[in-house]
């Protein structure tokens, strides 16, 4: 299997603060691939220091081939695309949906922008009637449907999800998650996932790695966690914290 | 269940919109002993406003009307203002869910403790310190001296939420209204912080009222659920019955999460009904 993402040494430093030190990751072609710890423990670092978010100091990453250099250009935003955590703050909040998902498809270029906009409404599950409302007159499942058809409109080989799901209800989380497997499987696309929830990371993804403080402490396959074969006791304190509240 | 704290028959929050009313609590009753009753439901069910109207700190524009709300026996709607402040913080306590928004970031925690002791009782300013100091004790944390100068941005969110619980505990409630506690918490920090809050409740033999939208967080804590949804309560039932739930929007709830060990693809989502909202 060719290797989509290719993450070597990753350090990402703010002032004097190291929020990664030395990642490696590789993520295959076709691939879901998750990232589990807690707040500060990089995992969102890392996904921003991919598409250019964070202050690289150190490290390579390579993408469908190409190693990246400082700055990223259109041709990397075209196969890399990410849906932020709070759909809340992620959708300008004077725009139509219609502006919002035109605006990729200007800075690109890209002319049949009535036919992609139609379709990626329609592929996340919303009709024309929600073309031209505002993110306001959206629910919160509804604004995060908005943010992944905006992913998708440019049609990227690699999303990139930080805790899509996180500021959801329940029941809307699993529409989401569905939604998020659909596209997957119909566009075959590599999914890098970041969450804080075990249970969500073992449902969407086939390998994890989970991290602490900057640094990864351990890579399993999901059935690895679902058998509770892993090495680490920071792992086996994360899997007992997800069984919920248990009276000592 | 020997003796009622809390009375709630037929509670209703109302909110003025531009469009009309809208009545956020449609009618909710419970009545809760000491013991943990837990209250579920999505964003917008009426969980939250249906614990802020108990505790009396509903906006001033909705309007709160019940047939009956009662704590120890005394009418929360007819009483004044003032009687009800001095319940609030004294004998009624409530937790939020953000320590970073709900503390006051320019007051030391140890400060804020020793005012809501102040406020309710006429103690020294030596001995309320003492109190503080004792209560954060209480609340694990390992060195409470040096916390009580701290301000509530120095500190992690689990040390923030449990100051926030200290603070709430001090006065020695009767009844604590947790208005999802540990949401804003990372998963192994939520448990510590969980374990706290049950180990004081159950010494001191609090009433508690716990808020959450995670249904399987609520039935693991908690004796009995009350399950919300569009303001009503659809169901009610003892959290250790809670695998034998009658109503499909509860066992939805119970189902559409991802549990680790249960492959579903795609995962069961709600099929919401109009009739559960009637």
């Amino acid at each position: 299997m060719t290797a989509s993402i290719t993450v070597e040494g990753l350090e990402v430093v703010f002032d004097r603060f190291r929020a990664l030190k030395g990642v490696s990751l590789e993520v295959s072609e076709g691939e879901s691939y998750g990232l589990v710890g807690e707040s500060g423990s990089g995992k969102s670092t890392l996904l921003r220091a991919i598409t250019g978010l964070a202050p690289v100091s150190a490290g390579t990453v390579t993408v469908n081939g190409k190693t990246l250099g400082k700055t990223r250009d259109k041709a990397f935003y075209r196969e890399v695309q990410m849906v932020f955590q709070d759909p809340y703050g992620s959708l300008h909040p004077r725009q139509t949906v219609d502006r919002l998902l035109q605006e990729p498809l200007a800075i690109h270029g890209i002319a049949d922008g009535e036919k992609r906009i139609e379709r990626a409404l329609d592929e996340v599950g919303l009709g024309k009637g929600f073309r031209f409302r505002y993110a306001h007159q959206l629910s919160g499942g509804q604004r995060q449907r908005v943010a992944i058809a905006r992913a998708l409109i440019l049609e990227p080989s690699i999303l990139l999800l930080d805790e899509p799901t996180s500021a959801l209800d329940a029941s809307v989380q699993a529409e989401v998650l569905n939604l998020l497997e659909e596209v997957r499987r119909r566009r075959k696309l590599t999914f890098l996932m970041v969450s804080h929830d075990l249970a969500i990371i073992t449902h969407m993804c086939e390998r994890l790695m989970v991290m602490q403080n900057g640094e990864a402490v351990e890579t399993l396959t999901a059935s690895q966690l679902i058998g509770h074969r892993v090495s680490e006791d920071y792992t086996r304190n994360l899997l007992r914290a997800s069984e919920g509240f248990v009276r000592a | 269940m020997s003796d009622t704290l809390l009375e709630v028959d037929d509670l209703r929050v109302t909110f003025p919109t531009r469009t009309g009313l809208v009545q956020a609590v449609r009618g909710v009753s419970f009545s809760l002993g000491r013991e943990r009753l837990g209250i579920v439901g999505e964003s917008g069910s009426g969980k939250s406003q249906t614990g802020r109207a108990i505790m009396g700190v509903t906006p001033p524009q909705a309007e709160v009307s019940a047939k009956k709300l009662a704590f120890d026996g005394m009418d929360l709607l007819s009483m004044s203002p003032r009687e009800r402040r001095a319940l609030r913080g004294s004998r009624i306590a409530m937790i939020l869910q953000d320590p970073k928004y709900s503390l006051d970031p320019v007051m030391t925690i140890g400060r804020q403790i020793v005012e809501t002791l102040r406020t309710h009782e006429k103690v020294s300013k030596a001995e309320a310190r003492e109190r503080a100091l004792a209560m954060l004790q209480a609340v694990q944390i390992r060195d409470p001296a040096r916390v009580f100068d701290l301000y509530p941005h120095e500190v992690s969110g689990g040390m923030g939420q449990r100051a926030m619980i200290a603070m709430m505990l001090v006065t020695g409630p009767e009844l604590m209204i947790a208005d999802e506690p540990t949401s804003a918490l990372d998963v192994t920090v939520q448990l510590d912080v969980l374990k706290i809050l049950d180990k004081l409740v159950a010494e001191r033999g609090m009433g508690l009222i716990f808020i959450s939208h995670d249904l399987r967080l609520v039935s693991s804590f908690c004796d009995r659920v009350v399950v919300m949804y569009a303001g009503k309560i659809v169901e009610q039932i003892k959290a250790s019955e809670l695998r034998d739930a009658q109503h499909p929007y509860t066992r939805g709830l119970l189902n559409c999460m991802p549990r680790i060990g249960f492959e579903r693809h795609p995962l069961p989502v709600l099929d919401r009904k109009p009739e559960w909202a009637a």
